[in-house]
């Protein structure tokens, strides 16, 4: 018998048992053992979500609480402005914002949520980034923060027209939630914190729930009609759709937030001639771009033939060109669009909405379009 | 004569025609499928080459030829239509036609009782 080397096992979700019970095909993803898709498929998970609503189990990314060791939010805020560019110290209680965390050469560390509780912080991270971003952390603020990684809480994301329903059947006040906004609520007795926010381009909430009480609250969800599992793989499909990042992907540590298109998520108080202008790391790069532009730009690509253009392509100026101009960072096939769909990066000066590129797949040169994103317009719950 | 490959396809010979297609099984653990590539007729290829292309939402895959020979047809409609490979992998989801090359290619092939006992 060989023992199973303890360094390599996958870590478990609090729901693990009950994906097994579902039948879900599971893979390792980012250190753990996750459904990739249940029985009904990918295919079909991806329209029950953009149809009704899908149940996501993301309890493998990380929560971290960053409360102020003397009370003060002003405080937390300004010690976490000191690695992301954006504005925290304006973020009014009950509200979170997207943010990420630059390196030196304004490439980017992670990319995150960040809540604010009143108390504290709550931010969400990449499962496969948590380790570095506590670390990233502890380096900068611990000073200032207690830094805890709550390992006792899942995450499930609803997400699709009818969450709001579903939701609001256990709990009426989060209706009025609009969206990014953030509230802590109990739902079946278990003390949850919930915003309406997701990665799928819906309306939908995200839910914070003790580990304890996470498969009752899943399975309280399943209860509805309207409500079905969805795996990693309808969640990939929906967020390239939405035109959403990847992290690891579509952005890394040599990718700019300028360069992802991300710099919408850098408020005027961050840039240059703002009240609290840079003062993140890489700020000379980043607010550089913002100011002349970057190189080069994340893009949409819709192949204008039928087959998948997947991550890794090489994109090509012409159908002859020996250098490939840009490649591929997500691709695959939009169930929503009924069509492929990609995103990657290119040179400025090819980023421009319906300039023509050639995607190399199998040695054959397809014609991809550059597009605007999102494939599938954003349906939140903003008024 | 039904034969099948240990990459999940099957071959049935029908007039000295081989008609080649993939296994339930394999549809299975593919999933929905929602583009698929095929040979053009008379390409020829050695038994074991890449011969089609299969992608789901998730991934592309390739289809192996299971024994070596010209092609004679492709079948249009799993272009038009691959969900066609899902619902009827064994019967309309057909992949191409193969003129056999060597006959005792199709023989060393696996019966079906031998493949089930592969995918268990």
């Amino acid at each position: 018998m060989t023992a199973y080397p303890a360094a390599t096992a996958l870590k478990r979700t609090p729901l693990h048992a009950l994906h097994l019970e579902m039948g879900a095909r599971m893979a390792p993803f980012a250190g753990y053992d996750m459904p990739i898709q249940y029985p009904s498929g990918v295919l079909k998970e991806h329209l029950h979500t953009r149809a009704a609503a899908g149940l996501f189990d993301v309890s493998h990314m990380g929560q971290i609480a960053l409360r102020p060791r003397r009370g003060s939010m002003a405080d937390a805020a300004l010690a976490l402005e000191r690695l992301v560019p954006v504005d925290v110290l304006g973020l009014p209680p009950a509200r979170q914002r997207y943010a990420f965390f630059t390196n030196a050469d304004g490439g980017i560390i992670d990319d995150l949520m960040i809540g604010n509780c009143g108390d504290h912080l709550a931010l969400i991270v990449n499962a496969s980034r948590k380790d570095v971003d506590e670390r990233h952390l502890h380096g900068a603020l611990s000073d200032i923060c207690a830094i805890d990684m709550l390992e006792d809480r899942a995450l499930l994301a609803l997400q699709g027209p009818a969450a709001v329903a579903v939701m609001t059947r256990l709990v009426p006040a989060v209706g009025s939630m609009r969206f990014m906004d953030l509230r802590p609520v109990l739902i079946d007795g278990a003390s949850c914190l919930v915003s309406r926010s997701g990665y799928t381009g819906e309306d939908g909430f995200e839910i914070s729930v003790p580990a304890r009480e996470a498969e009752e609250l899943a399975r309280t969800f399943l209860e509805d009609c309207a409500v079905a599992f969805v795996g990693l793989g309808a969640r990939d499909s929906l967020r390239i759709e939405a035109g959403f990042c990847l992290y690891g992907s579509d952005i890394d540590e040599g990718t700019t937030p300028v360069e992802a298109g991300l710099q919408w998520a850098i408020q005027k108080v961050r840039r240059r001639n703002g009240a609290r202008a840079g003062s993140f790391p890489g700020a000379d790069v980043v607010l550089e771009q913002l100011e002349r532009g970057a190189p080069r730009r994340r893009v949409g690509l819709k192949p204008r033939e039928r087959a998948p253009v997947r991550a890794g392509t090489l994109l090509y100026a012409d159908l002859s060109a020996p250098r490939s101009i840009g490649k591929v960072t997500s691709g695959g096939f939009g169930p929503s669009v009924a069509g492929p769909v990609a995103m990657g990066y290119v040179p400025d000066a090819f980023s421009a909405a319906n300039a023509l590129l050639f995607a190399e797949v199998r040695h054959k040169r397809l014609p991809v379009e550059v597009t605007e994103l999102p494939f599938v317009p954003h349906r939140y719950k903003r008024s | 004569m039904l034969k099948f490959t240990q990459e999940h396809e099957w071959v049935r010979v029908e007039d000295g025609v081989a008609i080649v297609g993939i296994t339930r099984h394999a549809q299975e653990q593919l999933g929905d499928l929602v583009f698929i590539e095929l040979p053009t007729a008379g390409t020829r290829f050695e038994k074991g080459a890449p011969a089609a292309v299969v992608e789901s939402v998730k991934a592309a895959s390739e289809v192996y030829a299971p024994i070596g020979g010209e092609v004679v047809e492709a079948n249009q409609a799993i272009v038009a239509d691959p969900a066609l490979v899902n619902s009827d992998p064994m019967g309309g989801g057909w992949f191409f036609k193969l003129k056999i090359a060597d006959p005792s290619e199709v023989d060393a092939l696996m019966d079906e009782a031998a493949y089930n006992v592969q995918i268990g």
